[in-house]
């Protein structure tokens, strides 16, 4: 198993490498910092000394290889906007970023399971269809538009939750259920469809002929549908990031999204370098603790291969 | 073939299609879906030939028009925006936009995902190997956060918003292109035109790409609610296409600042991409079911099986 986890580790380090170099790359692409750093007046001299100064003036790749040894060392660079460590301005906006999407994670496995599994307890019935239609609205819906008409409906008109900004609970309702409300959509329809196949094999099949309760017998087809589960909640892990930038910007949030957008904007390489990179270990942590879920949840995958 | 034989197929195939349309028909969402997609892409195909000039035309004495009152006419049905300009016009416009741009990213990410998976899949070895690890790249990383940070590079011109549309989706069809093609290239035809000497190219073009490309088909159209989703999510943080030109999610970011006042400005164009997606995905699922042999019965005795 170990030995499973570090080659997956390895393979994954190597997306992980690559997509440092192409943001490096990509960034570096954007345009002259100089001229959005430096007054307008600013000589080509100037222009010049400055590009000196910070570096942007060496062959790429001797950036990118000071950029790596700073790595080596913790140094992520510093803020050209904010004038202090990258890293610390993307760190600041860390919690929000984890607390909304695993907020919204949370309660998309537990609505997704919960009545995919019911649905699927009684396919064609009136539960099951309604669930099916709403489910199919919920993957339907674009997020912003969803966060907008929430603004409508439960800001301006009802006055009963914030518009925007960071605060208590009431300022994490909306934004919480614009990110959950897709994947939890997408995800029921995979639990209904799977249930509805484990509940017609032959295993299932004998517990009920011998007796067993209707609760029970769901319990069992339960654990065996949550492979695929398993697999799409990983993908669906990778897209909240989607729907938290979406959130973030709608609902005025410091998170992740809205500090990466800025520093685009901004061609504040550091801080685009060092949001992605965490971003980027996030999503290595993720995939990890998923391969690790898939052997604890099915003894079958002996990961020899 | 004689002509016998082949009128033979094709009844058997135009009587297929009648089962398909009768079973199209008991599904009432179906069938909804189906109507009210053909009417969009009329509507989006022909309407701005009609409707460009009150799409477009300013006039302040309409700015804000509330919607659902034919006080001036059945163009301002659904009000009118900031700059007094038809809202019913400005929905149709932007279909095309919209509508072009997802048709477009479905196309170039099946036809050039379709191609690598293939060649990844028939060539195998350590070609196949980076171009799988190429995409894990793809699909770890969010895809719109990769569409914004491209954009923001090369320029939200139509092309590139085509382009680095497509290219999200690439893995899908990348990876679904490789399995398909890992399975028919060991079938024995294949094997027998590399027996008698046929070239890669050709193999792959004549034997693999005929097989692989239904599926590819039905893929596409599963993936197609979903390129609109992420068009619109692109225009509404402004780095989707670029004025005068407009998409749905463009018209959402234009009305948010008068969500006090005029709440219809952004409500209407995100009501119409969800009833675009909500109708794609209806069809795709009844697709797949009618498709699916395992599944089919629901749809035939769906009716009488009601509890």
């Amino acid at each position: 198993m170990l030995q499973f986890i570090l080659r997956r580790a390895l393979n994954s380090s190597i997306a992980l490498v690559g997509l440092l170099v192409a943001v490096f790359v990509l960034t570096r692409m954007t345009g002259d910092p100089a001229s959005l750093y430096l007054p307008a007046e600013a000589t080509a001299e100037q222009r010049a000394a400055y590009a000196d100064q910070m570096g942007y003036s060496d062959p790429i790749i001797v950036q990118f290889g000071r950029y790596v040894e700073g790595l080596l060392h913790f140094d992520f660079g510093t803020s050209m906007r904010q004038q202090r460590s990258a890293m610390e301005a993307v760190m600041e906006a860390v919690p929000t970023t984890i607390l909304l999407s695993s907020l919204a994670f949370s309660i998309t496995l537990v609505v997704a399971v919960a009545v995919g599994a019911l649905a699927a307890s009684r396919p064609g019935g009136i539960f099951d269809r309604m669930a099916t239609t709403i489910s199919l609205v919920g993957a339907s819906a674009p997020d912003f538009w969803v966060a907008i008409v929430g603004v409508l409906v439960f800001a301006v008109a009802l006055n009963l939750l914030p518009t925007s900004g960071m605060g208590g609970p009431q300022y994490w309702v909306m934004p919480v259920i614009v990110v959950a409300l897709r994947p939890t959509g997408l995800l029921t329809q995979v639990v209904r469809g799977t249930m509805i196949s484990v509940l017609s094999s032959p295993y299932v099949k004998t517990a009920k002929a011998k007796g067993l309760g209707h609760r029970a017998v769901l319990g069992h087809a339960l654990r065996s549908s949550w492979l695929p589960v398993i697999t799409v909640a990983g993908d669906m892990a990778v897209g909240m990031i989607n729907g938290s930038i979406i959130a973030e910007t709608v609902f005025g949030l410091h998170g992740m999204g809205k500090v990466l957008i800025d520093a685009i904007m901004q061609r504040d390489f550091a801080v685009v370098q060092s949001a992605v990179l965490i971003i980027a270990i996030g999503i290595f942590v993720l995939n990890i603790l998923i391969d690790v879920l898939y052997g604890l949840v099915d003894p079958r995958i002996r990961y020899n291969k | 073939m004689s002509t016998s034989t082949l009128a033979a197929h094709n009844r058997s195939r135009w009587e297929r299609s009648v089962v398909l349309f009768r079973m199209l028909l008991r599904d009432p969402y179906a069938t909804v879906s189906v109507i009210f997609l053909l009417m969009l892409v009329a509507c989006a195909v022909f309407g701005p030939f009609y409707l460009w000039e009150p799409a477009t035309n300013m006039d302040l004495g309409k700015r804000n028009l509330p919607p659902f009152s034919l006080a001036h006419g059945f163009l301002y049905v659904l009000g009118a925006d900031s700059l007094g300009r038809s809202m019913l016009a400005r929905i149709v416009v932007g279909a095309q936009t919209s509508l072009a741009i997802a048709s477009g990213a479905v196309l170039f990410s099946m036809i050039a995902g379709g191609l690598i998976g293939i060649f990844a899949g028939y060539v195998g070895g350590w070609t196949s190997t980076i171009i799988m690890r190429l995409t894990d790249v793809i699909i770890s990383f969010p895809s719109l956060l990769l569409a914004l940070i491209v954009l923001y590079i090369i320029g939200p011109n139509l092309f590139n918003v085509v382009a680095i549309l497509g290219f999200g989706a690439l893995p899908l069809y990348i990876r679904t292109a490789r399995a398909e093609t890992l399975e028919i290239r060991e079938r024995m035809f294949v094997s027998a035109a590399r027996t008698l000497g046929v070239g890669t190219f050709a193999i792959i073009v004549r034997h693999v790409l005929p097989l692989v490309a239904p599926t590819l088909t039905t893929v596409a159209a599963i993936n197609f609610a979903g390129v609109i989703l992420a068009e619109s999510g692109l225009s509404f943080l402004g780095l989707g296409i670029q004025p005068p030109d407009f998409t749905w999610g463009a018209m959402v970011a234009a009305g948010r600042q008068y969500l006090q006042t005029a709440w219809w400005l952004s409500f209407f164009p995100g009501f119409f991409i969800m009833l675009t997606t909500l109708s794609l995905n209806l069809l795709a699922n009844w697709l797949r079911m009618a498709t699916d042999p395992h599944q089919r019965w629901r749809l035939s005795i769906a009716r009488e099986s009601e509890r």
